[in-house]
């Protein structure tokens, strides 16, 4: 036998490609994917053919132009599609900072999948729900404890949802108090998630974002010439995104009490405070967490999700109905909550969710939590390091340690090369690796956000780093390699930007493809 | 500190970690944490109960869970915004595949394959919908129908909002709530005997402020609205949009809203291939004609096909980008972030499974079962099968005020005879009574039918 060389410091890889057609196109008349339960002879003799009843302006003249396509080749086309798409599982996927998604327990996704979880109807006799309604209850109690808060609903169904939930009780709350008209600002700060300032914009508050002093912390100064009668509340994570810990968060969440506003904490990415430090302490009235992340539930290509809110005992009356409760040996929606902001999201939002993060929190229990938090801080740093040894990249701010994540920059890279991050994300993708920039608008130059959790192992971490490295190489060595990425992808570089935001030139739906190319129609 | 390595964390095993620390220059794990003030770090360990194996975890599990008792066991009949229908294997098939599942927000290049589901995805339903224009998924109905709304503001310029009375209560308080404190909401009347738009409540109501009129068709009540056109000509005469929910599994038999005028339609995709799930099934879509200013006030993502610099492949982005609070934070378009794209494929292989045919059959198949349910009902002495004298979908009123029984009273003694009964709508609609709305699909046999009948007659006797 020939020993086989496998020294390449980065991976070999290439993505499926399948070249599938629009499923439009599969189109074969009288095929069909599925057969439905007919409908019941007597039933048909007793009631006719049961559309005839339906006003003549009300029927639908002419079936949807759908396909008709055999179960086998559908199923084949959605599996290949699912081959060209590169899922948490397949990938060192730390190149999503300030949302990397961590390992998701296989067990969980079993779990989930049981027919008593599966096939229960949200408005059941609570009789029959005691099961779930414990686990609520029972997460509730855990999520509690890691934050300090005193009750917590799952109806948001992601991050934007519980900052939209948590505006919506700040307003609710002023109002109450008979200051909501004057109360109309909300702070923020530029590092944390655009959906923070989004949200709050939606329930109609006047945004003040606040920018980072020298170091990378939140100008404290700023704040105080920010806050005013008419401060409504303050949101931040910290975290922010660029991994720093702002030392002084007690003094500001102060400072904003002072005023009259409340204090709300974006901790939809909190892998790095586990066990370590919770929103209580640092004088927060709210908290949420994205269970779809910290929790280690799925993304599923962007939801559903979990936003878990948590309040002070003071604003449990404001939260969404109903939330689950505990008495005398059962387990009850409470509906009956006083200034109540309504609804966010219908019924009890997403219940498998709340069902894997109460298996991950038990599969860990109070140690195995605390090891999240340290490891993905020590695999942060371990990268950090790493990284900056990198040519061209850097990580503006305060030295020193980080928590869960880091802003770099590839500024000097571009300045000396013309790569620009951008080129980089495509060239990633040759090595199987994902790769995004960061949100906007781009105070650090050229960012990119590393956040590796605790679910990497160090050789993991190499794979990622050696790749930048290599990265790096080719820009000051052979830039075009770079620049004309991706190589290996399932499809080339898009023709021009142009066709996605020109509103001639754009194609939402296939049909309107068609009509934009001339196409025959296909089908029928 | 737990010496156990656990599955889930690598980089627990100690020779590993000493040398990364090594690497970093520092002493230990806490040092790492010196940015944050000691009266901040938690002293004390959490008080969380017991790690499990994987084992125990899934007995443990599986115990809590063997305390519900599902719609597998009992005979289901509620509805109200969350439906039992026939879930097609594939789309279980598909929404379980680890890449699927586990994908987040890869680039095109990455993530080809998830890019074409959910352009293909809007594709479909933009049949279905008889439409241009469908988004990258919302939360649910109630979140869809609020920002069908909020765009129907910006794009009028108005402020005032007309709801049917008969939406869903649940739906309206977040419409409502997403609504606040901008926009200003007033419900347009309903006559109690048809469930149909009082026209007459509607023309006093729609004044030059009025931005949008939000209905749904079948309603909350499962009733069908027959004055679509008239409504739309109304509306159009004063320039204000019809924003129209809609059940889309209707949709092969009942004409979709764009026919009778509607400017914008939304609805839940539920129905389409999802699990009730407790309510971890519901997603919201939005859909609209092809035109800029309309499209340019979506929220959402909305992704188009385009051409790649390789003759013959397709490729895929998203449109107007700029628009979104992503690129533009709090001066974007709403907000957009996590929803539910993973129910947008499911429903996508839904319909390409059920095709034009399957959607016509399922679409009758409901209304021959949901009247059969209806007319048997009403042969009970003292209940009333359909209490609204209007053609109905899936979903009707079933009238139990001549019984001498409450709602509450006859759900509690279908429960022992292991049935859930229809959702009691005493409290939503005082004008009803005691009356409950029934949900029947295709799910249900005629013996299934006739069980309940049987079980009511037995309650009543």
């Amino acid at each position: 036998m020939k020993k086989i060389q496998r020294t390449s410091k980065t991976r070999d890889f290439h993505q499926a490609k399948w070249n599938e057609p629009i499923i439009f196109e599969l189109h074969q008349p009288g095929e069909k994917g599925v057969e439905l339960p007919p409908v019941n002879e007597d039933i048909a003799l007793a009631v006719g053919d049961g559309t005839s009843s339906i006003p003549a302006a009300m029927q639908r003249q002419s079936k949807p132009n759908l396909p008709e396509i055999g179960q086998a080749r559908v199923l084949r086309h959605y599996l290949r599609l699912s081959q060209e798409t590169l899922g948490s599982d397949f990938n060192v996927e730390i190149g999503q900072g300030t949302c990397t998604m961590k390992y998701i327990p296989k067990i969980n996704e079993l779990l989930i999948r049981d027919p008593k979880m599966m096939e229960l109807h949200p408005l059941q006799n609570e009789e029959t729900v005691q099961g779930i309604l414990e686990i609520y209850y029972k997460l509730d109690l855990c999520m509690r404890e890691i934050s300090g808060m005193d009750y917590f609903t799952f109806q948001p169904s992601s991050g934007t949802q519980a900052l939209f939930a948590m505006a919506s009780i700040v307003r609710k709350y002023h109002d109450q108090k008979g200051e909501g008209d004057q109360r109309d600002e909300i702070i923020t700060t530029i590092f944390s998630h655009p959906s923070q300032a989004a949200t709050a914009a939606v329930k109609g508050y006047k945004i003040i974002t606040l920018h980072p002093d020298e170091n990378g912390f939140p100008d404290i100064e700023k704040l105080k010439a920010a806050v005013s009668e008419r401060t409504a509340g303050f949101v931040v994570a910290n975290p922010e995104d660029t991994g720093i810990f702002n030392p002084k968060i007690k003094e500001f969440t102060d400072i904003v009490h002072q005023a009259g506003g409340l204090c709300f904490y974006d901790q939809a990415n909190a892998n790095g405070l586990l066990g370590i430090t919770r929103a209580k302490e640092a004088g927060f009235d709210m908290c949420f967490f994205n269970l779809h992340k910290t929790f280690a539930a799925p993304h599923m290509c962007g939801g559903p999700a979990t936003g878990a809110l948590g309040v002070t005992a003071e604003l449990k009356e404001y939260l969404p109905a109903p939330i689950v409760h505990y008495q005398e040996g059962k387990y009850l929606l409470q509906n009956d909550l006083e200034h109540s902001i309504g609804k966010v999201r219908s019924f009890h939002g997403v219940a498998q969710t709340v069902l894997r993060a109460y298996a991950w929190i038990r599969a860990l229990g109070a140690d195995g939590i605390k090891e999240v938090a340290k490891t993905a801080v020590l695999n942060n740093n371990y990268m950090y390091h790493k990284v900056l040894a990198i040519r061209g990249a850097s990580a503006p701010y305060v030295k020193g340690h980080r928590l869960e994540q880091v802003r770099y920059s590839w500024e000097q890279l571009t300045k000396e090369t013309g790569v620009t991050t951008e080129d980089i994300q495509l060239r990633m993708t040759d090595f199987g690796l994902h790769y995004w920039t960061s949100h906007h608008p781009y105070i650090v130059k050229q960012p990119f956000t590393l956040e590796p959790t605790e679910s990497y192992s160090k050789e993991d971490l190499d794979e990622y780093i050696n790749a930048l490295e290599q990265i790096s190489n080719e820009a000051y060595e052979n830039p075009e390699i770079v620049k004309s990425a991706p190589h290996t992808s399932t499809i080339h570089k898009i023709d021009e930007q142009d066709y996605l935001d020109h509103p001639e030139k754009w194609c939402i739906t296939w049909r309107t493809y068609l009509k934009k190319t001339e196409a025959f129609k296909l089908v029928k | 500190m737990s010496q156990k390595v656990h599955p889930y964390i690598p980089n627990m095993v100690p020779e590993v970690r000493n040398e990364m620390l090594k690497v970093i220059g520092a002493e230990s794990l806490m040092e790492l944490y010196s940015g944050i003030p000691e009266e901040l770090q938690l002293k004390e360990d959490l008080k969380l109960p017991p790690a499990l194996t994987e084992y125990d975890l899934r007995r443990h599990i599986e115990g809590i869970l063997n305390k519900n008792t599902s719609t597998k066991e009992y005979l289901n009949f509620l509805g109200a915004g969350c439906w039992q229908h026939f879930v097609p294997a594939v789309c279980d098939e598909i929404n379980q595949r680890s890449e699927f599942l586990t994908a987040y927000a890869g680039e095109p290049y990455e993530d080809h394959g998830r890019f074409q589901a959910l352009f293909e995805y809007q594709s479909l339903l933009a049949e279905l919908v008889d439409m241009d224009v469908v988004n990258v998924p919302t939360f649910d109905w109630g979140q869809a129908a609020a920002t069908s709304i909020r765009m129907a503001a910006r794009i009028t310029g108005r402020k005032k909002v007309l709801l049917a009375k008969t939406v869903a209560p649940e739906r309206s308080k977040i419409i409502i709530n997403y609504g606040t404190p901008e926009l200003e909401f007033e419900f347009v009347q309903f006559d109690t005997k048809s469930g149909a738009m009082v026209l007459e409540d509607l023309q006093e109501k729609l004044t030059q402020e009025v931005a949008a009129l939000y209905f749904e068709n079948p309603s909350y009540l499962g009733f069908i609205e027959a004055q679509g056109t008239e409504i739309s000509n109304l509306l159009k005469a004063n320039g204000t949009l019809m924003v129209v929910g809609v059940d889309p599994i209707s949709l092969g038999v009942l004409a979709p809203p764009s026919h009778y005028g509607a400017d914008i339609v939304c609805g839940d995709l539920q129905p389409l291939g999802m699990h009730m799930n407790y309510s971890g099934g519901q997603a919201g879509f939005i859909a609209s004609h092809n035109d800029v200013k309309v499209v340019s006030e979506y929220p959402s993502r909305l992704f188009g096909i385009v051409p790649t610099v390789k003759e013959g492949e397709y490729g895929f982005g998203d449109v107007a980008y700029e628009r979104t609070s992503f690129a533009q934070r709090e001066n974007g378009k709403e907000s957009v972030g996590t929803q539910t794209a993973l129910w947008g494929i499911t429903a996508g292989v839904y319909l390409a499974l059920l095709g034009p045919n399957g959607m016509q059959e399922v679409g009758k198949t409901i209304m021959q079962n949901s009247q059969y349910a209806a007319q048997e009902l009403n042969q009970i002495a003292g209940v009333t099968g359909s209490r609204l004298n209007t053609a109905y979908f899936k979903e009707f009123i079933v009238d139990f005020n001549q019984t001498g029984l409450s709602v509450e009273q006859i759900n509690q003694r279908l429960l022992e005879k292991k049935i859930f009964g229809g959702k009691d709508l005493s409290q939503e609609f005082p004008e009803f009574g005691q009356s409950a709305l029934f949900c029947v699909t295709e799910v249900h046999t005629k013996e299934d039918i006739d069980y309940l009948v049987q079980a009511i007659k037995e309650i009543l006797a």
